[in-house]
Order: C-alpha cells, then structure tokens, then sequence
C-alpha cells in the first residue's frame, strides 16, 4: 500500500450491536478503487461467519466469487456462481474481532464489471482470499454489508478509503 | 487531503546482521498499524518462519496460514508463537530478500488484538513460497512495542528492513 495522501477516509462505522447491515452511500467517484478495512464479527453462532456484500442496492443474482482457504491441517478451493452478494469472510460470535480487507477496483468506471478481492482471517479457524466479480457496469456508489446471521457484534468496526492513482 | 498513512519508524540492519528488528514506544494515536517488511536471515534452512511479538508477550498467540509452493498448497497452525508467515532464508538465492505486509487493525483498542498477514519468498529455483496468514493475540492491551525475528533464532542480514505506518481512518 501506498504512504501519504493516496489514501483517503471516506466513511467509519461501528457497530452497536443491533446492527444486521452497515452501509456506505453516497461513495464518491473521485477515487481510482477502494479499500475496506474491517475488525469484526457478525451474530453467526460459532467461530467462524460472512458479511454479505452488495452494491448499489442491487440484490439480483449477478454476483460471483472464488474462494481459497486453508483450516490449519490442509488447503482448498472452493466457487459460488449466480448470488445475491459476495461473501467476505469474518469472524462469528465464538470469535473475537477479526481483521480483514475488502477492495474494490476501479469501481467508479461504466465500461467494465466490478471485481474484488478479500482477505478474511479467524485465527482459530481459517485463513481466507476470495476473487470476487459484480456483474455491472455502474459505478459504485453504495455498498450494504451484511451480517450473514444476526447483528454485528458490538465494537466491529468498518472504514472504506478511497485509493487515488495520481 | 488526509495523510492516511504515516511512517511512524523505519529499521535497517547494518553489517553486522540482528537477531530482530524492534519498534518500541508505538504511539496510541493512530486507528491501525502496517508493517512492511523486506528481510533475508543467515538460516541455512530451506524454508524460515517469520515471528512477531507484541509487547515483550511470549503467549496467547494463535494463528492459521495457507500457502503454496509453487507444486504444492498446504495448510498450517500453531499457538503461542507467532510465526507461520515467510521470511527469506540464507539458502535463496543471493541477494533476494522476502516481503511481508502486516495488518494490525485497532491495535491500540481493548479487544484482542487480531492480525493479516501476506508474505512471500522467492527464489531463482524450482519452490518459492507464498504465504496467507491469520494471527490472533488475545490480550486487551494496547500494542506499544513490537518485534520481528526469524523464528529460529537465525539473524536478519544486512539490508533487511521494516518500516512501521500508523493508519487514520478519520
């Protein structure tokens, strides 16, 4: 990652505990991509949980993604076609806040799909990198995160940057 | 326009090799920490862990990591060291050093404090390594100092480096 004034704070969020979905609207398309940072759980009874990730309110099943993992004792991959959103991996509720990055690039064109990379860890449980593609040419200016069962746990905390290439 | 990042202290190891590189008396006033680390031990090994400690602790760490070699995935954990991530062996080939990003959100927060890890090793031969790492220290306490070391106890060469940001997230 870049030093100095490349990246930018857009928006901060942490949840209270009673919260299904943090949402980011109104994104700017003055940035080249973006940049999630997140250390949380959501309300999933184990170690281990999703958030959903969709954008600009579009709940059609136009989302897809590619998983690699590895449990500690052995590595593996796995595809999801055709969804209502794109998973990054978090921590559930047996969990503590967990770190993990979401980016999106060059999300504000209107000529190509969106694509995304996550990174989601649960120390006692898994290490995660998933590819993941919006199949839409707009430009992004709304992302809904989803706790993939309950609320987010209390204190997890969001912050989307925007990244400048120059 | 906000200065998001900014270097809090940078180490490079001089001739004489060190058997870590440390950051001491890390200020609380920043959201998240990043480490970016650039290193090659004298380890005769054909592969070296990489640790990292956080305020003298030698417990309650955990961590899970995948990897691939360049013919093979794999898989790892361990507890109470945290290691798993790559750092470049004396047995590579010359003058190529290995590169690690560490994530560490909150670490100045109550909670436990959980970290991402993404390093590799290359090398001018048939395996390299790539690593994916998950960490967790589960102490409350806010990091104010951290090292790095070859989990072997092998010394970091001349040239390797660390440079240490502190992220603001407003």
């Amino acid at each position: 990652m870049a030093a100095g004034s490349t990246y930018t704070p857009i928006a901060t969020a942490t949840a209270s505990g009673s919260q299904p979905t943090i949402t980011f609207s109104s994104i700017s398309g003055s940035y080249t991509d973006l940049v999630l940072i997140y250390s949380a759980k959501d309300g999933t009874a184990g170690a281990e949980g999703n958030i959903l990730i969709s954008f600009n309110s579009d709940s059609g099943s136009n989302y897809s993604w590619t998983n690699l993992y590895g449990n500690g004792s052995a590595a593996g991959s796995t595809r999801l076609t055709n969804q209502t959103s794109i998973y990054a991996y978090c921590a559930g509720n047996t969990s503590s806040l967990e770190a993990g990055t979401f980016q999106v690039m060059n999300y504000s064109n209107t000529t190509t799909y969106k694509s995304t990379l996550n990174r989601g860890n649960v120390a006692s449980t898994a290490v995660v990198a998933r590819a993941g593609l919006w199949r839409s040419t707009s430009a992004i200016t709304r992302m809904d995160l989803t706790s993939s069962s309950g609320n987010f746990a209390s204190g997890s905390t969001f912050t989307l940057y925007g990244i400048q290439a120059a | 326009m906000a200065n998001t990042y900014t270097l809090i202290a940078s180490s490079t190891v001089g001739s004489g090799g060190a058997s870590s590189i440390d950051f001491t008396s890390i200020p609380s006033t920043y959201t998240d920490l990043v480490l970016k680390i650039s290193c090659r031990t004298n380890s005769t090994l054909a592969y070296v862990d990489g640790k990292i400690t956080f305020n003298g602790s030698g417990s309650s760490y955990s961590w899970r990591s995948v990897y691939g070699t360049g013919s093979a995935t794999g898989s790892g954990n361990g507890a109470n060291q945290a290691s798993g991530w790559g750092v470049e062996p004396g047995t590579y080939t010359a003058s190529t050093f290995g590169n690690a990003e560490i994530y560490i959100p909150n670490y100045a927060g109550s909670t436990n404090k959980s970290w991402s890890a993404d390093s590799v090793n290359e090398n001018n031969a048939t395996g390299g390594w790539q690593f994916l790492h998950a960490g967790l220290w589960s102490s409350t306490a806010a990091i104010t100092s951290i090292s790095i070391a070859d989990a072997n106890s092998n010394n970091f060469v001349q040239y390797s480096t660390a440079y240490l940001y502190g992220v603001k997230s407003s």
